[in-house]
């Protein structure tokens, strides 16, 4: 499903935002995860999981970062997260369903800090761009 | 039968108590057309929505909108016996209106964006795994009498 030019702008936009808060919502949005998605931790065991911790602000900040890297190149998100495509596919095998879940909960956390800003045509560009990012960690799992 | 905590109970009533039930359900049913317009298809006769701004303006969306959320209230009085509750409902999504179980799902979550929207602070993690169950429950009530 490719971006529109629109949502491409729309996804721009909202990112240079979101860029200046990357660790607080990348560690909101997982915290939202584990919560409401319990299964979800079977993936970070070794991980201290408690609010506000050192790993759910570092992993945070290493997801949003590399969404960063999506928008930045938001004409080829496939060849910008080529490497992190191999990581999922080979390494890390988290079952593709998850990053749906994620996904929701980044949506959440971006509504809820910047509410004016995540109009419904905001909203459906970027729940189409991380479902894009999604395809491409997944496409190589077999 | 679900169990729900006295907390989750709480965090249930007290975040409805804060809901504008007419534009919160109004916007939930516009985004849902707008974010996944496939869910169009069971609008033929809602007129105009050929655009978000279309949408989002049209009086049968926002009527509708109401209409849903103002039903989704019920569950919340009742949540002991949500599938009770919903049983009339669930046939007729099946047999009249013939609407896959997976936009209850849809919807649910588009509910849950709208209400971090809205609420910000007080809709937190906590918050949101509440009501994420409670969505589940209405989305699986609604689909139980499927046949």
């Amino acid at each position: 499903m490719t971006l529109t030019q629109a949502e491409k702008a729309a996804v721009v936009t909202i990112w240079a935002k979101v860029a200046t808060q990357a660790e607080a919502i990348g560690a909101e949005s997982l915290e939202r995860l584990f919560f409401s998605y319990p299964s979800t931790k079977t993936y970070f065991p070794h991980f201290d999981l408690s609010q506000g911790s050192a790993h759910l602000r570092s992993h945070g900040s290493k997801v949003l970062n590399a969404i960063g890297e999506a928008v930045k190149y938001v004409d080829d998100i496939r060849g910008a997260l080529a490497k992190l495509s191999e990581l999922h596919a080979y390494i890390l095998r988290v079952d593709p369903v998850n990053f749906k879940l994620l996904s929701h909960c980044i949506l959440c956390t971006v509504a809820s800090r910047y509410p004016n800003d995540f109009t419904p045509e905001v909203h459906a560009a970027w729940d189409k761009f991380l479902s894009n990012v999604s395809s491409v960690l997944t496409e190589k799992y077999r | 039968m679900v169990h729900w905590t006295a907390e989750e109970k709480q965090l249930i009533t007290s975040i409805w108590a804060k809901v504008n039930v007419e534009e919160c359900g109004a916007e939930a049913l516009a985004r849902l057309l707008i974010v996944y317009p496939w869910t169009q298809r069971f609008f033929d006769n809602f007129g105009n929505l050929s655009s978000p701004t279309a949408i989002i303006g049209n009086p049968k969306v926002r009527a509708h909108g109401k209409k849903v959320l103002t039903s989704f209230g019920e569950a919340i009085k009742n949540l002991d016996n949500i599938k009770a509750t919903y049983s009339k409902l669930s046939e007729l999504h099946c047999e009249k209106l013939h609407v896959d179980p997976e936009n209850f799902r849809l919807l649910g979550d588009i509910l849950i964006i709208v209400l971090s929207a809205h609420l910000t602070k007080d809709f937190g993690p906590a918050c949101q795994a509440t009501w994420q169950k409670l969505v589940g429950v209405v989305a699986h009530a609604l689909a139980y009498k499927y046949h």
